[in-house]
């Protein structure tokens, strides 16, 4: 197991650099030019846009900017934005708490509701609440984010006013009243984010379940009289859990990227508006620097995964 | 010389769709409603921090509040609240004091009789929020920092043509412009906050970027700020320093950032969630009906843009010394003046203004080149043919001329074909509806037309035959408007303007527009004429030389500014001129 470990993280290594490159190769070659706004403005003349340029680094070939940042990176200097030359570590920083909080947290809201669901619809299959579970759960992943993001906007906030739609990022939770404002303005976002990965875990774990319900080993848990709680709960769903852990897994490294759309529609301000508009922007440094972790977090979490599998699976070795 | 103006963070904001300059004429479009009236009025004079917390929202979220790096709307804006200029523009594009104790004139003997040194007197005891004085040496400081090559300032044009900037003393600026300058306010009310000298001094040229205090600077106006999130939101605190005892009324501002224009609308409009929404950049339609929420008023105001159609006067098919649109060519149609009556008499403007601009809401009809100025302003134009919609008119003009309708109901005349190809920016669906529009004009009167649409960064980047500059096509499209004086901006036109190989496209004058009655009005008459009423006089002149010798089509002039308020927001004035924030201090509740 430690020598596996070990190769698998050696291996890491050149498939970060790799990746970097690659990111960092097609943001620079694509279309699009961090300064295209000024080319707009005809009091920017030309000379003044080529001055800037030089300041950013711009008139380099994008190879020497790529060996540039990538050395600072191995300093842990991720650069400066070409939008406002905020230092990228900071901009991330600054957004994550935003991001873990609403992604995050809607990913747990995610699992807390969709295994039992899941559970339920395979032990009851064909029942009304298997019917009902699964009309909701293609609802919940036929419907893009946007939509669903829309229509609570619509319905709580613009109908009810019950409910905040821009999101606030500069307050903190210190008292009873400032833990109600945070649900408040969360729970749009959350219940959105987290019924989408609802309906997807359920229909996960129902298929895996009903997979392992004619497996023999259930027949003879029941057999030996077991209650059919205990076969369900201790025997089928620790041994369909498995692959859904890896999945689990697999998924926390998009919760880091955050919710794109999400993100735009509430205003939370978190990475995935960060990503999306340095992209809009051609702010190659932040977008190499947040892709870049994106990248790290994902192969970090494979690892995980794979060891997790061979840790509740006992019949998976590694060499 | 160049005169830019204040127009150019509107411009860059709104992107290629609503790209901007400038007007004088702030006109107010608001939803009937008994409250707007007294809205608007000015309020009483309030206690300081008295309100609670101003909410605004920005589509575009501000990432710097440096206002001489920013190159952006949403981070001038931002910078507004802290940051000020010794006069900025009012709404009828003529400055007023803010750092300065009075706006110097020729009158007041501020402005030298021949437009060459404004010498500015600043208000006694004003302090920067960190409490230290502000004096005549972080005037000088601001010049040298944006006139630093190496800072690479995105205001540094302004401070082209300014020699020199001196403290006379602590409170008086002499600043001194090399050639006669008739913007000469250029240096001064239409561009530059003032930077404390104490804060920046360590970050002059190239390090300018490294600079703390461009994410937090310490400035005169009326609030510092408390916590800034670059891309998210900035928070503020009320300066305590600031010169008005009684300003402002909020005890903190929250300038929130992202998100999109439909619902920032809704978010004034309909649920009340904000005081002030920036730029609703929202179809005519749509924005209609969201006004009607009736939580808000819809705040429009008009500077110089303006949406136009250029004829190119040299042939875009023919080389001539390594390219075409040569200067010595000429077009094989356009140079024929009733060919660009009849083309101008079949542009229906009224439709494109009613349909795509919302009759006022976003744009309006003009037939103007100077907009927003009411100095400035032609009245001649309305009643000249080339600004009527008339088919029939055009048709009898080309008809008259000699251009016949072949068989496929194209003219043409000694074998030379009315094609047309226009071109325009990429993406943006306003303009591709007006290309519609015209084309159906411009079919119906016997021409064959073919539309070709540029992303707007290359379009306006003078590398590409693709780009404006080039113009290899027969018209072209874009907006654009004066500054406050609008002499740099006629200047578009003249001889010595014309973009060509020569001068790697880098001029002006696309269309190839040579008169030599025009350019002895502007470099001439105009740029030499002091009396202000003579100099509105040449203006008007030339507007309507450029208009009725069907030179330039003037299709709509474009919303400044389209913020919304909510309506119980007081002593917000619009200012298509300034920043939409720039009377925060004045603002309550």
């Amino acid at each position: 197991m430690g020598r596996y470990l070990a190769r698998r993280l050696l291996v890491a290594v050149p498939t970060l650099v790799a990746i970097s490159f690659v990111v960092y190769g097609i943001l620079a070659l694509a279309p699009g030019d961090p300064l295209s706004q000024l080319a707009l403005n005809p009091n920017i003349p030309l000379e003044v846009q080529e001055r800037i340029r030089h300041s950013m680094g711009l008139d380099e070939p994008w190879h020497i900017r790529y060996v540039k940042w990538f050395l600072a990176l191995l300093r842990g200097d991720m650069g400066f934005s070409y939008v406002g030359f905020s230092p990228v570590g900071d901009l991330i920083w600054q957004r994550l708490p935003n991001t873990l909080w609403v992604v995050g947290l809607a990913y747990i809201v995610g699992a807390i509701i969709g295994i039992p669901i899941g559970v339920l619809s395979a032990a009851k299959r064909y029942s009304v609440f298997d019917h009902t579970a699964t009309t909701f759960a293609f609802i919940g992943f036929s419907l893009p984010t946007f939509f669903t993001g829309i229509l609570l906007i619509l319905l709580f906030s613009v109908k009810l006013h019950w409910l905040p739609f821009i999101y606030d990022t500069t307050r903190q939770v210190h008292d009873l009243d400032s833990l109600i404002f945070q649900v408040k303005q969360s729970i749009m976002p959350i219940s959105v984010l987290g019924l989408a990965d609802a309906a997807i875990l359920a229909r996960y774990v129902r298929s895996e379940m009903l997979e392992h319900l004619p497996l023999d080993y259930v027949r003879t848990a029941r057999a030996k009289g077991l209650h059919e709680r205990l076969v369900i709960l201790s025997h089928v769903l620790r041994n369909s859990l498995i692959p859904v852990v890896t999945i689990m897994a697999l998924g926390v490294p998009t919760v880091f990227a955050g919710a794109i759309v999400t993100e735009q529609i509430f205003r939370v301000n978190g990475i995935g508006e960060l990503l999306v508009r340095s992209i809009g922007d051609s702010d190659i440094p932040v977008v190499s620097g947040i892709l870049f972790i994106f990248a790290a977090l994902v192969i970090v979490f494979n690892l995980i995964a794979d060891v997790l599998y061979a840790v509740l699976d006992p019949r998976v070795r590694y060499g | 010389m160049n005169g830019p103006s204040v127009s150019w963070r509107k411009l860059l904001a709104i992107g290629a769709m609503l790209a901007l300059t400038v007007s004088a004429c702030t006109q107010t479009t608001t939803t009937p409603s008994p409250t707007a009236a007294a809205a608007t009025a000015t309020p009483k004079p309030a206690a300081r921090g008295q309100g609670g917390e101003l909410k605004i929202l920005y589509w575009q979220a501000p990432t710097i509040l440096n206002q001489n790096l920013s190159s952006g709307t949403k981070d001038f804006d931002a910078a507004r609240l802290i940051t000020e200029q010794l006069g900025e523009l009012g709404p009828d594009a003529k400055p007023v004091a803010q750092l300065a104790a009075e706006v110097p004139t020729v009158e007041n003997g501020g402005v030298s009789k021949d437009f060459t040194t404004v010498t500015w007197k600043l208000k006694p005891g004003v302090k920067w929020s960190d409490g230290s004085a502000f004096t005549a040496d972080d005037v000088v400081f601001t010049w040298q920092y944006v006139a630093d090559e190496k800072t690479a300032a995105f205001t540094s044009d302004y401070a082209e043509g300014v020699k020199s900037v001196v403290a006379v003393d602590p409170t008086t600026v002499k600043i001194t412009y090399a050639n006669p300058n008739p913007n000469y306010y250029q240096f001064g009310a239409n561009c530059c906050g003032i930077m404390q000298k104490a804060q920046f001094k360590d970050f002059l040229g190239e390090k300018a970027k490294d600079a703390p205090g461009n994410l937090k600077p310490i400035g005169t106006g009326p609030y510092k700020v408390k916590e800034f999130k670059p891309g998210d939101v900035v928070t503020y605190e009320i300066n305590e320093n600031f010169r008005d005892p009684n300003k402002p009324f909020f005890k903190s501002v929250q300038l929130k950032g992202g998100g999109d224009a439909a619902s920032a609308a809704r978010a004034v409009f309909q649920t009340g969630d904000v005081d002030y929404a920036w730029n609703m950049q929202v179809e005519p339609a749509v924005l209609r009906a969201l006004v009607q929420g009736g939580k808000g008023e819809l705040l429009t105001t008009y500077a110089g843009t303006f949406e136009r159609l250029m004829f190119n006067f040299s042939d875009p098919n023919k080389e001539v010394n390594g390219q075409r649109s040569e200067k010595s060519t000429k077009h094989p149609f356009f140079s024929d003046k009733n060919v660009r009556q009849a083309f101008a008499m079949a542009v229906d403007r009224a439709t494109i203004a009613k349909e795509l601009y919302g009759d006022g809401l976003t744009g309006k009809v003009t037939c103007n080149v100077i907009n927003g100025l009411p100095a400035f302003e032609s009245k001649n134009t309305a009643s000249m043919d080339v600004c009527k919609f008339d088919t029939a008119k055009a048709n009898k003009i080309l008809d008259d001329a000699g251009w016949v309708k072949g068989a496929d109901g194209i003219r043409s005349k000694g074998g030379v074909r009315l094609k047309v190809l226009y071109q325009t920016t990429a993406a943006n669906p306003v303009r591709a509806k007006t290309q519609d529009i015209i084309k159906k004009g411009w079919t119906a009167i016997g021409a064959e037309v073919e539309l070709k649409t540029v992303p707007s960064a290359v379009f306006f980047t003078p590398k590409t035959p693709d780009s404006a500059n080039y113009f290899y096509a027969d018209v072209q499209m874009f907006a654009s408007g004066t500054d406050p004086d609008p002499t740099t901006f006629l200047g578009e036109w003249l001889t010595r303007q014309i973009a060509q190989k020569e001068n790697n496209w880098g001029l002006k004058n696309y269309l190839r527009y040579s008169n030599p009655d025009y350019d002895k009005l502007i470099d001439v008459d105009l740029r030499n004429e002091l009396d202000p009423k003579k100099r509105s006089e040449l203006g008007i002149k030339a507007n309507d030389i450029l208009v009725g010798d069907a030179v330039v089509i003037p299709i709509v002039n474009r919303a400044s500014t389209n913020d919304g308020r909510s309506k119980d927001l007081k002593g917000v004035k619009p200012n298509a001129w300034a920043s939409s924030l720039w009377d925060v201090a004045d603002w309550s509740k």
